[in-house]
C-alpha cells in the first residue's frame, strides 16, 4: 500500500487542525458526563416539572440506569457523528479535486481509503474513550464504581458499533461525489439495522446486537453472548472497506 | 502495465524523435457525446507542447486519460514509456500534473503541502527539506511558505500547484489551463516558470489562448470536437494557418457606402477574405500585410467611407481555429470584429 504512512499522517493532522477531533471529543465528553447525571436526576426533574398536581411513582435510579443512558446517548449522538465523519471523507475530496491531486502521485488507491478509514476510527476511538471515562467518573460519584475491565470492553463494543455506521457511510461517500447522498445511505443503514437489531433472532447478527453484551460487561453481570454480533460487526466493517475499495479502484476522478 | 522498451518513435509529421507521450486512436465517449474521437498524438521528449482548442475540444479529457484520472473508451497511450491506466503507480512516478482549477487543503501551509507531496513520492529527511526549499524558491513562494494555503491568491495557488507537480522531477508534466484564471501579472509569472522547464522535462500545456502558446510552446496540437486537426511546430503552424488581419470600423450610418467598400475590398488581389461583424466592422484577411495597409486605405478613400478606426490585429487561436475548420461568419464575430470564443456544444 504505497503512501499509506504519509496519507495516514495527513489524515490525523487534518482531524486535529480542522478541529474535527477536538469538537467531536468535546461533544462526546459532554455526552459521557451528562448520561449518569440524567439517570440520577431524571426522577427529581420529572417530579419538579409535574409539581403537586400529579402523583408519579418512579423507582429509585440505579447504576444500571446510568449505563443504559450512556449507551442510548452514544448510540444516538455518536451514530449521527459517525455518519457525519464518513459522509464527506471521499466525496468531498473528489468534489474539490484534492483526490486527483493525491492520486496522480505514486500512491495506491487502497492506501488513500485505508488512511481515511483509520483516521475516522481513531477519532471515534478517542471520543468514545473520553465519553466513557467521563461517564465512569460521574457514575462513581453519583452511584457506585463500575468494573474498569468491563467498562473498557463495553467502550470497545460501542466504538465498533459507531465504526460500523461510519464504514457504511464511507461506502456511500466512495460511490458518489455527494456528501449528502453518502449521509443518506448512512442514515438508511442506521435505521434499517436499528430495526433489524430489535428483531429477536436477527438482532444478534447486527452491530446493535453488541449493546446487550456491552451493558452486561459494564455492569459486571451475565449477559447475552458477544460473539455473534462482534463477528458480524467486524465483517460489516471490513466488508464495507472492501466494497469501497472495489468501487474506488476503477473510478474516474 | 506495459513499459515500452524504447521511447523512440516517429511523430505524425514524419519527424523521428524520442516521444514522451504517444497516443493512438484515443477515443472517449460520455453517453452519446464523443469527447475524443480517435486521437493520435505524438509529443517529442523535451518539448513544451501546447494542446490548443476551444472549450469542449477534448483537451482536459486527453490530459485526464494520460494522467490516469480517467479511462479511454478505446485506443492506447503511453506516457514516458508506461501504458496509461487507472491506479498505476509506475505511471504516476514519472509524471507531474496540475489541474485547471487546482484545489489544495486550505488548512495546510504551502511548505506543509510540498512536504506532504514529497513524502508521497518517497522523499524524507534532508532530501525532502532541500527539494521543498528549492521548489519554493523556484516558484517564488519562499516568503509565503508558512502561510495557510487558504489565504493564497490565485496566482500563488497556481505556482504552488506547479511546485507540487515538479517535486518528483517528473519526465512529463501535464498542466491543464495553468493560466486561464490568472490576472496579467500572475499569467506572466506562471508562463515564465513554465518556459524555465525547457530542457528539464517534457511539458504538455493545454490552453485556449494562442498568445500563451506563442510565449512558451515549441510544438502545438489543435483539437476540435475531440479530433486532432493540426499538429506542428509553432513557427510552422503560424506560417501555415495564421493570415494577417486588419480591422476597419466605419463611422455609423454609412450602410450603402460600407457595402460598396466591402465589394471593392473583395476585388483586391491581396485580400483573401472580408467578414462583416456587428456595427459593420470589417475584418479583412490579406495575403501581403506590407502592401495591404496602403491598398486598403486607398480603397476606403476611393469609396469615400468615413473611418472611426483602422488597425492591424494579432490573430488569435480562434482565427487559426476557424481557418482550419471554416471561415468566420457574422455570428462568429464580437462587437469589435474579433472572433469570439466558442462555447461547448456550439
Amino acid at each position: 500500500m504505497a503512501g499509506l504512512v504519509p496519507l495516514l499522517r495527513k489524515e490525523l493532522v487534518e482531524q486535529w487542525r480542522t478541529l474535527r477531533l477536538p469538537v467531536i471529543a468535546t461533544v462526546f465528553l459532554l455526552v459521557g458526563l451528562s448520561s449518569p447525571l440524567l439517570a440520577r436526576f431524571t426522577p427529581e426533574l420529572i417530579k419538579a416539572v409535574a409539581g403537586d398536581q400529579f402523583q408519579i411513582v418512579l423507582p429509585p435510579p440505579t447504576v444500571a440506569d446510568a449505563v443504559d443512558q450512556l449507551a442510548k446517548n452514544l448510540g444516538q449522538f455518536g451514530g449521527l457523528i459517525a455518519i457525519l465523519l464518513g459522509m464527506g471523507a471521499v466525496a468531498t475530496e473528489k468534489e474539490r479535486g484534492t483526490a486527483a491531486l493525491i492520486l496522480t502521485k505514486p500512491v495506491s488507491r487502497a492506501a488513500f481509503l485505508v488512511a481515511k478509514l483509520v483516521a475516522i476510527g481513531v477519532t471515534l476511538a478517542v471520543s468514545v474513550a473520553i465519553a466513557t471515562a467521563g461517564a465512569w467518573f460521574y457514575t462513581l460519584v453519583l452511584f457506585e464504581p463500575l468494573p474498569i475491565g468491563g467498562v473498557v470492553a463495553a467502550a470497545i463494543f460501542q466504538w465498533l458499533i459507531l465504526a460500523a455506521w461510519a464504514a457504511l457511510t464511507f461506502v456511500g461517500s466512495t460511490l458518489t461525489r455527494s456528501s449528502l447522498a453518502a449521509a443518506g445511505l448512512g442514515i438508511v443503514a442506521f435505521i434499517v439495522i436499528g430495526i433489524l437489531g430489535a428483531l429477536p433472532t436477527v438482532g444478534r447478527f447486527v452491530p446493535t446486537g453488541l449493546g446487550g453484551a456491552a451493558r452486561a460487561l459494564a455492569l459486571g453481570i451475565d449477559g447475552p453472548s458477544a460473539v455473534e454480533p462482534l463477528v458480524a460487526t467486524v465483517i460489516l466493517i471490513l466488508g464495507s472497506a472492501l466494497v469501497a475499495w472495489l468501487a474506488f479502484r476503477r473510478q474516474e476522478l | 502495465m506495459t513499459a515500452v522498451a524504447s521511447l523512440g518513435g516517429t511523430s505524425s509529421d514524419g519527424t523521428s524523435s524520442a516521444l514522451a507521450v504517444q497516443a493512438r486512436g484515443l477515443t472517449r465517449r460520455f453517453g452519446s457525446i464523443l469527447a475524443l474521437d480517435g486521437l493520435d498524438l505524438d509529443v517529442p521528449a523535451g518539448s513544451i507542447f501546447g494542446l490548443l482548442g476551444p472549450n469542449g475540444a477534448g483537451k482536459t479529457t486527453t490530459i485526464r486519460i494520460l494522467t490516469g484520472l480517467a479511462r479511454q473508451t478505446s485506443g492506447t497511450a503511453t506516457v514516458a514509456g508506461v501504458e496509461v491506466g487507472l491506479d498505476r503507480t509506475e505511471l504516476r512516478r514519472r509524471l507531474g500534473y496540475l489541474d485547471q482549477d487546482p484545489r489544495f487543503y486550505g488548512w495546510m501551509r504551502g511548505r506543509e503541502l510540498l512536504e506532504f507531496v514529497g513524502r508521497l513520492i518517497g522523499l524524507d529527511g534532508r532530501d525532502l527539506r532541500d527539494r521543498v526549499a528549492t521548489m519554493l524558491d523556484r516558484t517564488g513562494l519562499t516568503s509565503a511558505a508558512d502561510r495557510r494555503i487558504g489565504g493564497y491568491s490565485g496566482g500563488m495557488r497556481q505556482r504552488l500547484g506547479i511546485a507540487q507537480a515538479l517535486l518528483n522531477q517528473p519526465t512529463v508534466v501535464f498542466l491543464d489551463e495553468p493560466v486561464s484564471s490568472l490576472d496579467p501579472e500572475g499569467r506572466r509569472d506562471v508562463l515564465e516558470l513554465i518556459a524555465g522547464l525547457r530542457g528539464e522535462a517534457t511539458v504538455v500545456i493545454s490552453t485556449h489562448v494562442l498568445s500563451d502558446v506563442e510565449r512558451v510552446c515549441d510544438r502545438v496540437a489543435i483539437l476540435d470536437r475531440g479530433r486532432l486537426i493540426a499538429e506542428a511546430g509553432l513557427e510552422r503552424l503560424l506560417a501555415d494557418h495564421v493570415r494577417p488581419l486588419f480591422l476597419l470600423a466605419p463611422e455609423p450610418g454609412q450602410d450603402a457606402a460600407v457595402a460598396k467598400l466591402t465589394a471593392r475590398l473583395r476585388a483586391l488581389p491581396i485580400v483573401t477574405e472580408v467578414a462583416a461583424g456587428p456595427d459593420s466592422v470589417l475584418r479583412i484577411a490579406v495575403s501581403d500585410p506590407a502592401a495591404a495597409s496602403a491598398d486598403l486605405l486607398a480603397a476606403v478613400v476611393d469609396v469615400g467611407v468615413r473611418v472611426a478606426s483602422f488597425e492591424r490585429i494579432r490573430p488569435t487561436l480562434e482565427d487559426v481555429f476557424l481557418e482550419l475548420v471554416g471561415h468566420p461568419t457574422a455570428a462568429d464575430l464580437d462587437g469589435r470584429g474579433f472572433v469570439r470564443p466558442r462555447e461547448v456544444g456550439e
